[in-house]
């Protein structure tokens, strides 16, 4: 360890609160995955260019390499590790994915789920125009897009059908 | 039968074999953020390295001082080509024949190369110490200009190699002149030249670019000292050629080497190779005697780690006026960077370039290709591609164009008149390619008759019209291209990697209740084997995808095989896997015919069983069988229900495509959209159609990409630009078009499915259709050829030399 004096964050990550002490240089992304073991969001190029290490931090989506931890102090995140359905099955959007073929290598699947979580949350119903300028800031080099779009399309059907609203209600 | 005997139908169903859109079974844990990539790996007491490197791109180093950096807290050590000379490692053998310095000795060849390797107890405390440690440079003249490699006054670049005018290809003619290769009938293509009608004699560069996976190049090595064992996690495209080149190497017995390619984020030729981060960590763990982790950050991975490309190609055709072609010349250039460490199997400087002669039935042909170094990476990776393929199919392809429209004809009616008949194959190729099979005129009807070609060469004539009387400043392209590629590397009589033959390999196990364990000897970077290998194994033994698990990366438990690139994976994996299962389902045979008290002759193949012929209520599952395999064999045979089967191709297998891009450019812009792509492709039986679709969506925008942007550029005094993805062109969801896929069926002969493998179709074939698009859009105004990539600036540049913007 380096003589670096460190500072105290408490945040809560995927509903469960954790509290550390980190460097202040600590980039939140290392925090997740070296401090937390929360390996979903990836490193693709640390200048936050490709959205391979996208989180939902208080209802917006970042990229957390270009985020310091101690930024993230009093934060409510979420992950990819937070996206499942609470009884464990896969929610409409991983579904989606798996359905439309919208993944192949997987690398860049967490911090394009994460995305499109959020996304959906700020357009329920959005159109290919609007998905494709949503996920702008997240890069794939496997799947071409086309069937990312056809997943978060089959989500945001999925979550507007009434009986998954009233579920949710 | 009572009605709830599952019909035939739905027996098959149920199998989810081949032809099933099979959903894969990955993306069950890489949805949920559970892959297990290699920088999420973390061992006790583990470490981390990383480089110093050289800000100059030649220069010659007189003192390397790591003693500031070795006093931080928490630095470990650091390693520099001294260290590694004490153990041999200072230098590495490339794949190309050549050899490549680990850490630099001496001098370095070309900017960011690797000069020292820190290691630390953080990647921050590592990369604190990088900025400690001292070097002093003696800058060098820097020659990044291919074409001036070969000057008599050009730099030196390898004194290594001084005196030495034998290199691993034959004689070289220089001191920066690494091979020539050369290929086909001097004198005849000579000849066809002298008498032709018409040639074409154009310079078609295919520009420097890379692969870049969105995860990096990355290892963790860790020595057991006490064992004496070396177990290495990386980004291994091909783990079993890792094991045994560390083998070759160290000097550690190849049965205490441990390889391991867990979940890769994507390869595309890029992680094929050996790199100094691997050497480094492995050397450091042996030094330390803890887990060291290499994680290469992406300017590091676009600027060090294997460039693609980078071919100067003069392109020569004759032909006769009714458009006949009748011979083909080609010179390239190829700049190899300041090593050769290109990917091709070993006895191929140039991979298989000389399918240059493409769809179309050449009489004959020459080639030749020089490689030449600069002060430039090293590298030249089939990126996402058999290898050099891609370049062979972009210089045919644009040749076909110039000659159309130099004989006044439609390039995709030259095409059809030069085609190779169905009737030809297999079809012996005038630079030495026995073409398996084809249907070239079937695919090209479809594809035009899909995208209605003609009515659009209406259209764009009409708008011509409009242009020149003012009425609109758009242009419109329609970019034809129709590759053939050669993939599946390959027989052992031609293809080897430093000696090992490129057979593949397969193990199939089934356990006494009917389920099944596979492994095999490539490695999935995205591809979705564990998808498609099972589907290829309940075609051919009846047992359904679901009950079978497939396993890849792990050199200690998978048979030997030559790993996953270009396409190979199906053409040899493929024809392995359904070897080995064939082998099950013969022995079955023999244990259902005990079974039933019949002969095995008297049997028939069923979906998911055996039969009796004629009585088809006496029969065995395969389920049924794989119990009394290990319970009640037969007398005299072997309990058990296993094989193994290695596969040497007898050939190449050739897949093909009909692909076209339809394109507007506005000239005072330069900005290019992209209106209709339509690709369709032939690799022959097709296993799962759901992913043969998200190859070519994948591909196809890769080969979007490069002809419209992607580049790895140097600035005259060797500046390596674009070495970020603020530089570098990655399409984003907004610019990607929209693509069309299709397909015919041709399947090849001499594999055992009849599959040829589609991964990097898309690549080859879509690199040229978007390049003939821009070359044609321009066409109108007397543009013969523009050299890619056709970014806006470069098309504003272009309607301006052309007089559009008057």
């Amino acid at each position: 360890m380096s003589d670096i004096e460190q500072i105290p964050v408490t945040l809560t990550v995927n509903g469960k609160k954790v509290q550390r002490f980190v460097e202040p240089r600590t980039l939140l992304i290392h925090f997740l995955r070296e401090e937390l073991n929360i390996t979903g969001p990836h490193i693709g190029c640390e200048t936050s260019h490709c959205g391979a290490c996208t989180v939902e931090m208080n209802g917006m989506s970042v990229k957390s390499c270009t985020v310091f931890a101690a930024q993230a102090n009093g934060a409510e995140m979420t992950t990819i590790e937070g996206m499942a359905n609470p009884d464990g099955t896969l929610s409409a959007l991983q579904e989606g994915f798996r359905q439309m073929h919208g993944l192949q290598c997987g690398f860049c699947t967490p911090g394009m789920i994460t995305r499109a979580h959020t996304l959906l949350k700020e357009n329920p119903n959005p159109s290919e125009e609007e998905i494709r300028m949503g996920i702008a800031g997240n890069l794939c080099r496997c799947t071409g897009y086309q069937n990312i779009v056809k997943a978060i399309q089959y989500a945001a059907e999925q979550l507007n059908q009434p009986e998954t609203q009233e579920a949710a209600e | 039968m009572n009605d709830m005997t599952p019909t035939r139908e739905q027996r098959e169903a149920a199998l989810e074999g081949m032809g099933c859109k099979r959903k894969r079974v990955e993306d069950v844990r890489f949805t949920q953020g559970k892959g297990q990539y290699v920088d999420d790996l973390k061992l006790p007491g583990m470490v981390f390295g990383d480089f110093v490197r050289s800000p100059y791109p030649h220069a010659k180093i007189t003192r390397i001082d790591a003693s500031e950096a070795l006093k931080l807290p928490g630095v470990i050590a650091v390693l520099t080509a001294e260290d590694l000379k004490g153990v041999n490692l200072a230098w590495m053998p490339t794949l190309a024949g050549d050899v490549q310095m680990v850490l630099a000795d001496g001098k370095v060849l070309y900017q960011n190369q690797e000069v020292a390797f820190v290691v630390a107890e953080d990647r921050y405390i590592a990369d604190d110490a990088i900025q400690l440690v001292e070097v002093d440079y003696e800058e060098l003249p820097v020659l990044t200009d291919p074409f001036k490699s070969m000057d008599s006054d050009a730099p030196v670049l390898r004194p290594d190699l001084e005196g030495k005018m034998e290199g691993a290809h034959g004689p070289r003619k220089h001191h920066n002149h690494i091979f020539n290769w050369e290929v086909g009938d001097k004198d005849e293509t000579a000849k066809a030249f002298a008498e032709a009608d018409v040639t074409i004699n154009e310079m078609i560069s295919y520009h420097r670019t890379h692969p870049s996976p969105l995860e990096t190049c990355q290892c963790v090595a860790s020595m057991d000292k006490v064992k004496g064992e070396l177990t290495v996690w990386g980004t291994f495209q091909a783990p079993h050629v890792i094991r045994t080149v560390a083998s070759l190497l160290s000097t550690i017995p190849e049965h205490k080497i441990h390889v391991i390619a867990p979940d890769i984020g994507g390869g595309f030729g890029n992680k094929v190779g050996a790199y100094p981060g691997y050497i480094c960590s492995i050397v450091a763990s042996i030094v330390t005697g803890v887990p060291v982790k290499w994680v290469e950050d992406r300017m590091e991975n676009l600027s060090t780690t294997s460039f693609a490309r980078d071919y100067h190609m003069t392109t020569e055709i004759a032909a006769k006026s009714d458009g006949t072609v009748t011979g083909l010349k080609v010179h390239v250039l190829a700049d190899h960077g300041g090593f050769d460490a290109c990917a091709d199997p070993s006895k191929w400087p140039a991979g298989f370039f000389n399918i240059v002669t493409g769809s179309y039935d050449f009489p004959t042909a020459h080639l030749e290709v020089d490689g030449v170094y600069t002060n430039k990476a090293p590298g030249g990776v089939a990126y996402r591609c058999s290898f050099r393929v891609t370049e062979a199919a972009y210089c045919i392809e644009r040749g076909m164009d110039i000659l159309a429209q130099k004989l006044e004809m439609d390039p995709a009616d030259l095409r059809i008149k030069n085609f190779i008949k169905p009737e030809q194959f297999p079809y012996q190729s005038a630079l030495g390619w026995e073409y398996d099979s084809g249907d070239y005129h079937t695919a090209m009807q479809k594809a035009m008759d899909t995208i209605g070609y003609r009515e659009l060469r209406v259209e764009q004539k009409a708008k011509q019209e409009a242009f020149k009387r003012g009425e609109t400043r758009e242009i419109m392209g329609i970019g034809v291209s129709f590759f053939t590629e050669i993939v599946g590397a390959g027989p052992s009589k031609n293809c080897d990697i430093l000696g090992v033959a490129m057979f593949d390999s397969a193990e199939i196990r089934v356990h006494p209740t009917g389920s099944v364990i596979s492994r095999m000897g490539t490695k999935s970077q995205g591809q979705g084997h564990e998808t498609t290998w099972a589907q290829i194994i309940a075609t051919e033994i009846g047992i359904p995808a679901a009950d079978i698990m497939v396993e890849e990366g792990n050199t200690d438990t998978a048979p030997y095989g030559l790993g996953t690139y270009g396409s190979r994976s199906t053409p040899v994996a493929g024809a392995a896997i359904a070897l080995a299962a064939r082998k099950i389902r013969n022995k079955a045979q023999m244990i259902a015919a005990h079974m039933l008290e019949v002969s095995e002759y008297d049997l028939e193949w069923d979906v998911d069983g055996f039969q009796v012929k004629g009585n088809p209520e006496a029969r065995k599952s395969m389920k049924e069988i794989a119990w009394a395999a290990y319970h009640a064999p037969p007398p005299n045979m072997e309990p058990g229900l296993e094989a193994v089967s290695y596969y040497d191709p007898p050939n190449m297998t050739y897949p093909f495509g009909a692909y076209f891009c339809v394109m507007d450019i506005d000239v005072d812009t330069g900005v290019a959209t992209t209106r209709r792509f339509y690709a369709l492709d032939d690799c022959g039986t097709r296993i799962n159609p759901m992913i043969i679709e998200g190859q070519v969506h994948g591909g196809l925008t890769e080969a979007f990409a490069i002809a419209m942007g992607q580049e790895i550029r140097y600035d005259e005094t060797g500046n390596v630009l674009g070495a970020s993805f603020m530089d570098f062109f990655i399409p984003t969801a907004v610019e990607t078009p929209h693509w069309e896929t299709d397909h015919t069926v041709t399947p090849s002969p001499h594999h055992p499915i009849g599959a040829k493998g589609v991964g990097e179709s898309p690549n080859v074939g879509g690199v040229p259709a978007f390049s003939n698009a821009v070359n044609d859009a321009f066409q109108f105004l007397g543009n013969t050829h523009i050299q890619m990539p056709h970014d806006a600036w470069r098309n504003w540049q272009a309607a301006k030399n052309l007089g559009a913007h008057s």
